[in-house]
């Protein structure tokens, strides 16, 4: 135990892990705050499928090659945002279907663009990377966290200011509109940030695993908590507490960081899930 | 002194025609039961008089000085509310959102609103509890408080009763009858029930492809839709 406690203390002693400490922490903090909104609307989807878009967008960003990445990356994937956010509320069969073919194209034309314009010798390491993170949540610049942030104020603001509405909203959007809260506004307000979330997430966990940072902390909260206060406040301590060990673990047993932390989710949730079984006859 | 005046409506959405020539009318105290079949338009109506849909010809009006955000509503239960964790008071509470104007938080007083239209549904000991772990009667009363924290003058219910067993049924209509009765809220309810609009309305609007129907309840049993049911009724 003193040997891992020394290792650790050890690796802190290098800005790059702070860094890295930080940023995991906020975007994990974000991401559960969002989750608990798009899991209940049935909204999970819109998640997952940005993941991809971010993913064909990186591929585009790393060739079109601007100062920072992010600013290719974000417009790309808060525009398809909106029209995934469209297209899913006018009819739910199309909906689906638009969002696998939006999905799957991105995966082709991002890995098909990385492949054609290939700047490194090592095709395959970039890809892996990109879709289930990489060391670069360990080679962060100052300016990067910084972005993050700024980022998770804002969306943290956002949340708080916004909190009455978006239960109202998210509970009954037929009851909000029709006592004048206008959910549209909300809803797209929700995907915008979503999808700002995600390409910030993706430097964590890598774009295939960014929907489990959603998803996760918001259903473990559900299995035990009832109220949607308690819900919110438990996704974000659970999310902060996974990411946090994720990140140790793989720093301590050298594994990849965004799998690590994915599974520490899944764990949480098993544990959660079978309190719940536990307690069933008792509540 | 009319709260509500439509006149000769043509009703649809995305350019489809539900139903034509509606003109009733809502008089303060009124207990308006909107019935007709499944599609015949009941829902979009409704949708209308919410402002949420423009009606493709004639016109609602609000009358009296009566405001969107004073009219309560209760939809129809949704899916995603079935297993959605929020405790009673959460729900209640979200009424009184647009109450006092667009501030973003709620108020003494809209705490005070929904205590006091909990007590008056008789829920106040559940309000820890977790919707989804309710009855279906009790999620409706919980709803129903909901619309109260919004109505001041006028509540529009779409089909309170529906998926209830008969006694919670019953318990529905009685209590939406003593908020009409003792409180003096306006009520327009749609129901396929026809039975019940003709034991609790005032008025009724029976909603036909061509032909629809609106009067009050003596000269609805005396038309021929009116005959049948009360001939039932009697049999």
């Amino acid at each position: 135990m003193d040997i891992m406690i020394d290792k650790l203390i050890l690796y802190f002693e290098y800005p790059f892990v702070r860094y890295a400490l930080i940023v995991s922490v906020l975007i994990s903090l974000c991401a559960s705050l969002l989750g608990v909104p798009l899991v209940l609307k049935r909204f999970s989807f819109i998640g997952d499928g940005l993941s991809h878009v971010a993913f064909g967008a990186f591929a585009v960003a790393v060739i079109l090659n601007p100062i920072n990445i992010m600013l290719i990356i974000a417009p790309i994937t808060v525009f398809c945002a909106i029209l995934l956010l469209r297209t899913g509320q006018n009819s739910k069969i199309k909906g689906d279907a638009s969002l696998a073919i939006l999905s799957v194209s991105s995966l082709a034309i991002g890995y098909l663009l990385m492949n054609v314009f290939s700047t490194s010798p090592n095709i395959s390491g970039d890809v892996c990377a990109t879709l289930f993170g990489s060391t670069s949540i360990l080679t962060l610049s100052l300016l990067d966290v910084w972005i993050c942030i700024i980022m998770s104020i804002f969306v943290i603001g956002i949340f708080l200011l916004f909190y009455n509405r978006i239960f109202s909203v998210t509970f009954d959007e037929s009851f909000a509109t029709a006592t004048g809260t206008k959910a549209s506004h909300y809803n797209l307000l929700i995907a915008v940030v979503t999808a700002l979330v995600i390409v910030l997430a993706m430097n964590l966990v890598g774009a295939l695993l960014v929907s489990a940072l959603i998803i996760f902390p918001a259903i473990t909260a559900m299995r035990i908590f009832k109220s949607f206060k308690g819900v919110v406040i438990c996704a974000v301590i659970i999310s902060v507490v996974c990411s946090t060990t994720g990140l140790l673990i793989s720093i301590l047993a050298g594994t990849p960081v965004g799998s690590t932390i994915v599974v520490t989710h899944l764990c949480i949730f098993a544990i959660f899930t079978g309190v719940k079984q536990l307690t069933r006859g008792r509540i | 002194m009319l709260l509500l005046n439509a006149q000769e409506l043509c009703l649809g959405y995305e350019g489809k025609r539900v139903a034509s020539s509606i003109t009733f009318c809502v008089r303060p105290g009124d207990y308006l039961f909107i019935v007709g079949e499944n599609g015949s338009g009941k829902s979009t109506l409704m949708k209308t008089v919410l402002g949420l849909l423009s009606p493709i010809e004639g016109e609602i009006t609000l009358g009296d000085g009566l405001k969107h955000n004073e009219i309560g509503y209760l939809p129809q239960q949704t899916v995603v509310q079935r297993d959605f964790p929020a405790s009673v008071r959460e729900v209640v509470l979200s009424g009184c959102l647009k109450r006092s104007g667009p501030c973003l938080f709620y108020t003494r007083e809209d705490k005070e609103c929904a205590a006091t239209n909990m007590e008056k549904l008789g829920i106040s000991a559940l309000s820890k509890h977790c919707y989804r772990e309710l009855s279906g009667g009790q999620q409706q009363r919980v709803l129903l408080a909901r619309a109260l924290c919004a109505a001041r003058k006028i509540l529009l219910l779409d089909e309170p009763v529906a998926g209830l067993d008969p006694k919670a049924a019953m318990d529905m209509y009685q209590i939406i009858k003593e908020l009409n009765e003792k409180h003096g809220l306006t009520i327009v309810m749609i129901s396929h029930d026809v039975s019940a609009a003709i034991k609790y309305a005032s008025h009724i609007l029976h909603i036909k492809e061509n032909s629809s129907f609106f009067g009050n309840k003596q000269d609805y049993l005396e038309t021929d839709m009116g005959k049948n049911f009360s001939n039932i009724g009697e049999r």
